[in-house]
């Protein structure tokens, strides 16, 4: 069993694919939650795919993937702020149509590329055992940065997703938190570019978070649990996809679902619905 | 009733609040005294909540001025809490009592710092006062409707505000929640908060409130119960559904009505 585990640390590669994705794994799961809370998975799955030009740009000029992610990520989150907020159109509607418009930017231009097809497999499954020392201390770096302002924003994001009433009341910047969240949730996602790729992150996103939800009651206590299924559905998808040589961003979603499934199946009932008993006389 | 070298505690000043282009409430000037307990009557789609929104700053005026202590809106930080109607509430959020409470001392903490032992007392004197501190520790989503009723109460308390405005709290609970509500609010009003609270049970305004606001897209009357329910007035608000019988006045409730544009958002 220890040699089962270990023989794949003997790379290199497979040590930092390892990192990489558990690092992934538990910040998708931690942001995931505001995610799932908030309702805002379909955008979180637009993003993803809003980001390919930005990626295909960075491509052409031989610049850092990641680098282009990230300011294609930030662009379109204030865009999307921006276009909710005049409120012409619905959120949803305008999120559609810059996503789909992204993505197809983003196929043309990676098209114009003779590789075109190993690269762009790459973009949208990741490709964790490519991971470079410098994307590792950019992962790193980054989750970090997120988790840190998850933490002092406690308070207010809890708010504007809970009662956004009462967060106008208090005078909240809510505008400005709003934005500050899709800010956040545009680095997560550029970070797990590398692992799971822009097409299975809402997966990390959601399905953890929404895993959790069902076994805590406390938001704390469900980003802490988040956070570790995010970390064990990426360490165990990883080995698998090493022992049965399957890609791994697929391979780390579906133990991801596993573990929802039966999570889902077996939940002990709380009866959510029905008056709270305990200790009343 | 007034002391005329006090301003009024709430002003308004030709209010009228539109969502785009459609009119929720229009021109409505009232003042509020200190320490008044006032039932906003109104059917639905009458500008009730519009009316608390506009208060609170939630909802841009189309025209007119709001003043709270004689100052504009937005001078006071911690003045008003607004209790908000159940149905506005995402029942399955991981937060449980204590938390929910706790959020009423958040102003007051202001960015990033945390909870201290005076806003634990806060919390706790909070739940103790609407006689749920056994129920700190459950998810919200477990509760019965009354019980969420008094969380989102200790919570406005645990805000210590001068203006209390709760939408609709009488709508869906128990017997025993009704009387408890109606009971703080008797006791706040001896401590001097202003309370202002929306309900379309006519009676209810009637018999324990000393004032009353009729809407109907527009201030139908103000005053006392006595003079605000007439005949004439409560038929311009109700339309036709409402029943005059010599003393009384039946409101049918149960018409579906007409959601208020805007409410439902997000």
């Amino acid at each position: 069993m220890t040699e089962w585990l270990l023989a794949p640390l003997a790379y290199t590669f497979m040590q930092r694919g390892l990192l990489a994705s558990v690092m992934v794994g538990v910040l998708c799961a931690v942001v995931g939650c505001y995610v799932v809370l908030r309702s805002m998975a379909f955008l979180g799955d637009a993003m993803a795919h809003a980001i390919l030009p930005g990626v295909s740009v960075a491509y052409l000029l031989k610049g850092n993937l990641m680098l282009g992610a990230l300011a294609a990520a930030v662009a379109v989150a204030l865009g999307i702020s921006w276009v909710s907020r005049r409120q012409v159109i619905k959120e949803d509607t305008a999120i559609g149509i810059l996503f789909s418009a992204a993505l197809s930017l983003g196929i043309v231009l990676i098209s114009s590329i003779q590789t075109y097809a190993v690269d762009l497999t790459h973009i949208l499954f990741g490709n964790v055992l490519g991971v470079s020392p410098s994307d590792l201390w950019l992962t790193g770096g980054l989750g970090v940065l997120v988790l840190l302002s998850i933490g002092a924003l406690y308070k207010e994001f809890l708010v504007i997703s809970f009662d956004p009433v009462l967060a106008a009341t208090i005078h909240l910047p809510v505008e400005a938190l709003r934005t500050a969240m899709l800010i956040l949730l545009a680095l997560t996602i550029v970070v797990s570019l590398q692992t799971v790729g822009v097409g299975l992150v809402a997966a990390m996103l959601v399905t953890p978070a929404a895993t959790a939800q069902l076994l805590t009651r406390r938001l704390p206590a469900m980003m802490l649990l988040s956070g570790g299924i995010g970390a064990f559905s990426s360490l165990s998808g990883l080995y698998l996809s090493y022992y049965v040589n399957v890609v791994s961003g697929a391979a780390i979603v579906l133990v991801a679902t596993a573990v929802f499934l039966l999570v889902f199946l077996l939940e002990p009932r709380r009866g959510r619905e029905a008056p709270f008993q305990r200790g009343r006389q | 009733m007034m002391n005329p070298q006090e301003p009024a505690r709430l002003d308004l000043d030709h209010v009228t609040v539109a969502y785009n282009s459609h009119l929720a409430l229009s021109d409505v000037t009232l003042q509020v005294p200190h320490g008044a307990r006032v039932a906003v009557v109104g059917p639905n789609g009458a500008g009730k909540s519009t009316l608390f929104k506009a208060l609170v700053g939630l909802l841009p005026l189309r025209s007119g001025r709001v003043f709270i202590h004689g100052l504009p809106l937005g001078h006071h930080q911690d003045c008003v809490a607004y209790v908000p109607q159940r149905e506005e509430v995402d029942w399955r959020f991981p937060v449980t009592v204590a938390d929910v409470v706790m959020m009423g001392r958040y102003r007051r903490l202001g960015w990033l710092r945390r909870p201290e032992a005076c806003d634990h007392r806060a919390v706790a004197a909070s739940l103790e006062r609407m006689r749920i501190s056994d129920l700190a520790g459950a998810a919200i989503g477990e509760l019965s409707g009354g019980q969420q009723q008094r969380v989102f109460l200790a919570r406005a308390l645990a805000q210590e505000p001068h203006i209390l405005l709760m939408d609709e709290p009488f709508t869906g609970v128990d017997a025993a929640t009704q009387e408890a509500v109606l009971a703080l609010l008797e006791q706040l009003q001896t401590q001097g908060l202003t309370l202002m609270v929306s309900t379309h049970d006519l009676n209810l305004a009637t018999s324990r409130f000393e004032r009353v606001i009729l809407l109907n897209r527009r201030l139908v009357a103000y005053g006392p119960p006595d003079r605000v329910f007439t005949p004439q007035t409560v038929r311009q608000a109700f339309g036709r559904h409402v029943l005059v019988l010599d003393q009384s006045m039946v409101v049918e409730e149960c018409c579906p009505g007409e959601e208020e544009p805007g409410t439902a958002t997000q």
